[in-house]
């Protein structure tokens, strides 16, 4: 899996839980202060990149990504064998 | 020479006879309590779904709301109070832990000497107790028995906690259990029930003089990721589809993380109960409190089915399906 296609993963998980629209979703995008996603929305979305990426975003990781691009690096760089 | 087994004869199946609310009178409004933390109307819908919730006042106990609650049932049940063998009270904040409160309960409603107990299992108490008393109709251990989900949250949260107490509340739920008659298929299904106690710090209340204490995050992601999966082997075991059932009643413990729930369920959105928007989170209160309210406005119609979800504390939780009365 490729960056573009975590981004476009990431999009569609955002859309679906937040409801801001998967094109916006774009990396240098703030989750809080430019789609105005709150912390029980990022946990949400954390589960559903778990499900989608299979990888384990913790609490604790969570709160330090709060970009659109921190998320899809910390995809990447988790990814593993998988990627 | 052999030992009779049972006090009861066995009943093929059991199932809920009746159901009975109480809500105590001091509504609290999100700007109540906007004007003692920092926190405000608008954030409080947005994160927990509540606009108001019920507090008991200083002088009203688990033990009083309980009485309240479980004297409707009693009454709706059309049994008299010498009918019910075993009465039993979930709650994780009564004001004393003796004498319990489902013996006292017991001798305010005139049920002369019944088996009493209380069952703490958090905010699943409820489910478990109604699992415990279907089971006893079952084996003949008791004939009819009163289940009662009773909480005075309030008294252990700190009101200038801005985490807790927006969500906590107070009131009571009960219901009668009883046999199905005979040929009659169970009106109570099989129970879901496990614990995770290697969360169990998450929500704790550590001793008497402490507040309960949640790390709300952490809560959040365990009840979306796994209580859909237990909710969904209840309906399997009962051998119900999800569509087939006219609610879902879960723990009203935060209505983002029910929806959540529900959705991954597959529950449409106008059959997920939401009764935590004007009751708060009563704990063990709140799917008894729920039910009772949707029976009695009519949105429940007798002899549909309903999946009952508890979880919380412990992290304890509990699903079953039921017949609505």
């Amino acid at each position: 899996m490729n960056e573009q296609e975590i981004l476009a993963g990431l999009g569609e998980i955002v859309e679906e839980i937040a409801g801001v629209p998967a094109d916006e979703v774009t990396p240098g995008k703030s989750f809080v202060d430019d789609l105005d996603i709150d912390s029980l929305s990022m946990v949400e979305i954390a589960v559903a990149a778990q499900d989608k990426f299979g990888v384990e975003i913790p609490d604790e990781q969570l709160k330090d990504l709060t970009t659109v691009q921190d998320v899809v690096n910390f995809v990447t760089k988790n990814a593993g064998g998988s990627a | 020479m052999t030992l009779s087994s049972t006090s009861f004869p066995p009943a093929a199946g059991a199932r809920i006879l009746s159901l009975g609310g109480y809500q105590p009178g001091n509504v609290v409004t999100n700007d109540d309590i906007s004007a003692r933390v920092d926190t405000s109307d608008e954030w409080i819908r947005s994160r927990v779904g509540i606009v108001s919730r019920r507090f008991a006042g200083p002088e009203e106990s688990v033990t009083d709301m309980a009485a309240v609650a479980g004297g409707k049932a009693l009454a709706a049940s059309g049994l008299s109070p010498g009918d019910i063998d075993l009465v039993i009270v979930a709650t994780c904040s009564a004001e004393a832990s003796i004498p319990n409160a489902s013996a006292v309960v017991a001798h305010r409603l005139g049920i002369t000497a019944p088996g009493a107990y209380d069952l703490n299992a958090a905010c699943a108490g409820f489910c478990y107790a109604l699992a415990t008393a279907s089971d006893a109709v079952r084996a003949g251990t008791a004939r009819y028995v009163l289940v009662i989900g009773a909480e005075k949250m309030t008294a252990w949260v700190d009101q200038t906690d801005r985490n807790t107490s927006i969500i906590f509340a107070d009131g009571a739920g009960a219901a009668i259990v009883g046999p199905v008659a005979e040929g009659k298929p169970s009106g109570i299904g099989p129970v879901v029930w496990g614990s995770a106690g290697d969360m169990a710090e998450k929500i704790t209340i550590a001793d008497r003089d402490s507040f309960l204490q949640q790390e709300g995050q952490a809560v959040f992601r365990w009840a979306t990721t796994s209580m859909h999966p237990v909710a969904a082997q209840a309906c399997e075991r009962a051998g119900v589809a999800v569509s087939d059932l006219a609610a879902f009643v879960p723990h009203q413990a935060n209505l983002r993380i029910i929806e959540s729930i529900a959705r991954k369920l597959g529950v449409p959105r106008e059959r997920l109960a939401d009764d935590i928007v004007t009751a708060g989170n009563t704990s063990s209160a709140s799917v008894p409190l729920a039910l009772a309210r949707m029976v009695e406005r009519g949105a429940l119609k007798p002899g549909s089915l309903a999946l009952l979800l508890g979880f919380g504390a412990g992290m304890c939780y509990a699903a079953q399906v039921i017949t609505v009365p």
